[in-house]
């Protein structure tokens, strides 16, 4: 009761502290007030946390400063439900006033928050980590910004070095939902152009542990799999798959080959050795900006505080993000005068350098980025690692088509059987 | 009427099986708590009960209506709508909880799911930005969702109606688990794992509804109004037959009481009751995916109603604003990644020191600090 009272208490004091803030937040000198919505609970909590610590990445690397300014973060968390992220921007915006929302981290979140921004036309809004193809491409946001690219750009490159390999026929499986939809199309826009085909596409729910029904349906006619399930789940496939006897070679999506099935010991083990996939980024990638940014991770959030090996795929959208929304703030010497009008003109314009390469905005401000074609390999040790095929640059969100032929990914769209 | 001899000698004899989830120590409280709405409940007979319960408003009736009127005026848009109006909104769903659970014995987990079809069935009758919806006027969307969930709940009732105590909780969650696999995974008629976006209440007489504002006022009358009707049924012969159920079905049988009609049509009240909240519910959220239906909402409404306390309809809504404050502000006092902590390490400390929830605390602490007037109530005495 107590407890709940001095949150009563607390939650006035910031209330009048927030409008006394706002009034002068204009004020040279005063922080930017910055809120980044991740999930902190629910099925992505790890994730979350990962990407909060790209955001801090960011913020670290100014000096905790922009253009004079003092930036203030200030938290938000949701379980990946789209109500609960509305919810927690909600808070930030009108509750804790601030300047700039960074967020959400997942797809149905991203779309709800880019309705929301709509009512709040004097904010920014720029993206978290979320990949849903609609959220830039129906109906979007003019004060919605995603400087990451999304689940289909992550996978192109991909159709490519499988027509390379000699795959002419692919069979795909798959979680029943927009991201896996996205990457498929991803693949099969190219693959397709390219003359490939995909006659079977298996898609199992989401959740799903049993794929023995899916893999009785596996034609004998195909040169490879196309699976795009989660680290574990794809582990759990290949269990089930190699106890079927299955051999035939397969391809991954930009979460599948994960540490988990890179650790897999099973006796197909060694037949992963070739396993492509695609992504935004790559552990393994050599570029001398990308090995920066992971010293500098590695140096902030070492493992024995709670930081992974090496920054996730969260990290990296949450930093790239964050460092859009301050390179924008520098652009601007922290003007957000006028409904923020002219900060939101510099990000439309701004070629945001990442330690992927180099990133520009689309008419839709979606991200015209790079991906990553990777294929695993056997270290001296005998470990199964990752290496970088091919980096493909200026992937834009229609996939190099245009716009009237361009349809957002479903179960039946895109097909070439 | 029957039942009201009856129910006074049960008062003082057995206990049913909510009673004896109370904690010995609370004796007292107990009885107090139970002998309030109970006893005069049977005092009279329903409609003269309800004439006179205009006499029974008293100063902090009033106060707190003043209260929930004026607060939107002084309180910011985002406390209006974020705070008090979902509070309101979630306190109802609750409330259909509280009726079945405080005065029909039965613990349903299944009442968000109730409030999540009638949530849907708006968005899929009604307008939103997906093509699946039909695009139907709202009004009629409205009454059809209203019916389609409350038929539901009726069909759950009567499914569960047949088990007892844990099996209850048991069978109710299973329905629920059941309808969020099935908007899950279903896309031709529930968008699977979307959802639906962009359902709004219409905008009529020039007012658009989702404004902080005018939707605290539409909550507030339908939570009102949810209120008032639970407060008059259970005064009702329906009213007092059904917790003659919940106290001993087997004596109520013997009396000639259709046990199982009475339970079932309980559900059915309480369905109609979690359907006009999810309505709302959809409407405050402007969407509903599976997410708003999974077994983390089922569970939270049955903490909002052990929160606030289940002997009373009013415990709902107080459990709403605090599981809501909770909610919203609890990152505010640690605002790390454990914030969460803070919210259980309340709902513990509530239910361990008042097993009664926060009406069970305000009756400890008035027993204690207030005139000695509580261990026996005067009968009229509110």
């Amino acid at each position: 009761m107590r407890l709940t009272k001095r949150i009563w208490m607390r939650s006035m004091i910031g209330a009048a502290a927030a409008m006394a803030v706002g009034g002068a937040a204009w004020a040279q000198g005063a922080p930017i007030k910055i809120g980044v919505l991740a999930t902190l609970e629910g099925p992505f909590a790890a994730g979350g946390a990962d990407g909060m610590r790209g955001a801090e990445l960011a913020i670290k690397q100014r000096g905790g400063m922009v253009a004079g300014r003092k930036i203030e973060m200030v938290k938000a968390s949701s379980n990946a439900n789209p109500d609960v992220a509305v919810n927690a921007v909600r808070k930030l915006v009108e509750q804790d006033k601030v300047d700039i929302v960074v967020g959400p981290l997942s797809g149905g979140e991203g779309i709800a928050v880019k309705d929301y921004s709509k009512t709040q036309p004097n904010m920014t809004f720029i993206n978290g980590g979320s990949g849903a193809q609609a959220t830039t491409l129906v109906n979007p946001s003019p004060n919605f910004f995603r400087f990451n690219t999304e689940g289909a750009q992550w996978m192109v490159g991909l159709g490519k070095a499988a027509i390379d390999k000699g795959y002419k026929r692919v069979m795909v499986i798959a979680e029943d939902y927009a991201f896996p939809y996205s990457q498929v199309q991803g693949f099969m826009a190219e693959y397709c152009k390219l003359g490939g085909k995909v006659p079977v596409k298996a898609w199992v729910p989401l959740g799903g542990k049993d794929y023995s029904s899916v893999i009785a349906r596996i034609p004998n006619n195909v040169d490879a799999l196309l699976v795009v399930l989660g680290g574990a789940d794809a582990v759990n496939f290949l269990n089930q798959y190699e106890a079927a006897g299955g051999d035939k070679p397969m391809m991954g999506g930009s979460i599948t080959v994960s540490q988990d099935v890179l650790n897999y010991r099973g006796k197909r083990r060694d037949s992963l050795v070739g396993t492509m996939s695609a992504g935004p980024y790559a552990d393994s990638f050599d570029g001398a900006e990308w090995k920066a940014f992971v010293a500098d991770y590695q140096k902030n959030f070492p493992v024995s505080a709670g930081g992974y090996p090496s920054p996730s795929l969260f990290a990296l959208v949450y930093y790239t993000n964050m460092k859009a929304a301050l390179d924008g703030l520098d652009a601007v010497k922290g003007d957000l005068s006028g409904g923020q009008a002219k900060y939101r003109e510099a990000l439309s314009k701004m070629e945001l350098k990442m330690p992927t390469g180099t990133v520009k905005l689309d008419a839709n401000r979606q991200a015209i980025g790079s991906t990553f074609v990777t294929e695993v390999v056997k270290d001296a040790k005998g470990e199964l690692t990752t290496r970088v095929l091919r980096k493909v640059d200026n992937v834009d969100q229609l996939l190099g088509m245009k716009k009237e032929d361009f349809q957002i990914g479903s179960r039946d769209v895109p097909a070439c059987p | 009427m029957s039942a009201a001899p009856w129910r006074r000698s049960m008062n003082g004899g057995l206990r049913g099986p909510t009673a004896a989830g109370a904690a010995p120590p609370l004796a007292a409280v107990v009885v107090t708590s139970q002998g309030k709405p109970d006893v005069r409940g049977a005092a009279g007979d329903a409609p003269a009960g309800f004439r006179r319960s205009w006499q029974h408003l008293r100063a902090h009736h009033v106060l707190v209506g003043v209260l929930l009127l004026v607060l939107p005026f002084v309180a910011t848009p985002f406390m209006t709508f974020q705070v008090a109006a979902q509070s309101l909104v979630l306190g109802l769903i609750a409330l259909s909880l509280t009726f079945l659970g405080g005065y029909g014995g039965m613990v349903s987990l299944a009442q968000m799911s109730v409030a999540g079809m009638a949530g849907y069935a708006v968005a899929i009758l009604g307008v939103s930005s997906t093509e699946v919806s039909l695009g139907w006027p709202w009004w009629l969307a409205v009454p059809f969702a209203v019916l389609i969930a409350t038929a539901c709940a009726t069909v759950i009732g009567w499914l569960s109606v047949r088990t007892e105590g844990i099996y209850t909780i048991m069978i109710t969650l299973a329905f629920g688990v059941a309808f969020y696999y099935l908007v899950l995974q279903n896309y031709t008629v529930f968008n699977g794992f979307q959802g639906f976006q962009k359902v709004y209440p219409p905008q009529l007489l020039g007012i658009d509804w989702r404004d902080p504002r005018p939707f605290y006022f539409l909550s507030l009358f339908w939570a009102l109004a949810g209120y008032l009707a639970v407060k008059w049924l259970v005064r009702t012969p329906f009213g007092v037959a059904l917790q003659g159920v919940r106290d001993n079905p087997r004596r109520m049988a013997a009396l000639g009481f259709h046990v199982v009609a009475h339970r079932v049509a309980a559900y059915a009240v309480a369905g109609a009751i979690a359907a006009v909240g999810g309505v709302l519910l959809v409407w405050y959220n402007g969407l509903i995916s599976p997410g708003s239906v999974n077994t983390g909402w089922q569970i939270n409404i049955l903490v909002i109603a052990v929160l606030g306390g289940m002997r009373h309809p009013i415990g709902a809504f107080l459990g709403a604003a605090v599981f809501v404050l909770l909610q919203t502000f609890a990152i505010d006092v640690i605002d790390r990644e454990r914030f969460n902590l803070v919210i259980g390490v309340v709902f513990l400390a509530i239910v361990l020191f008042s097993p009664d929830g926060l009406l069970g605390l305000w009756a400890k602490l008035r027993s204690r600090f207030g005139p000695n007037r509580t261990v026996i109530p005067p009968p009229t005495r509110h």
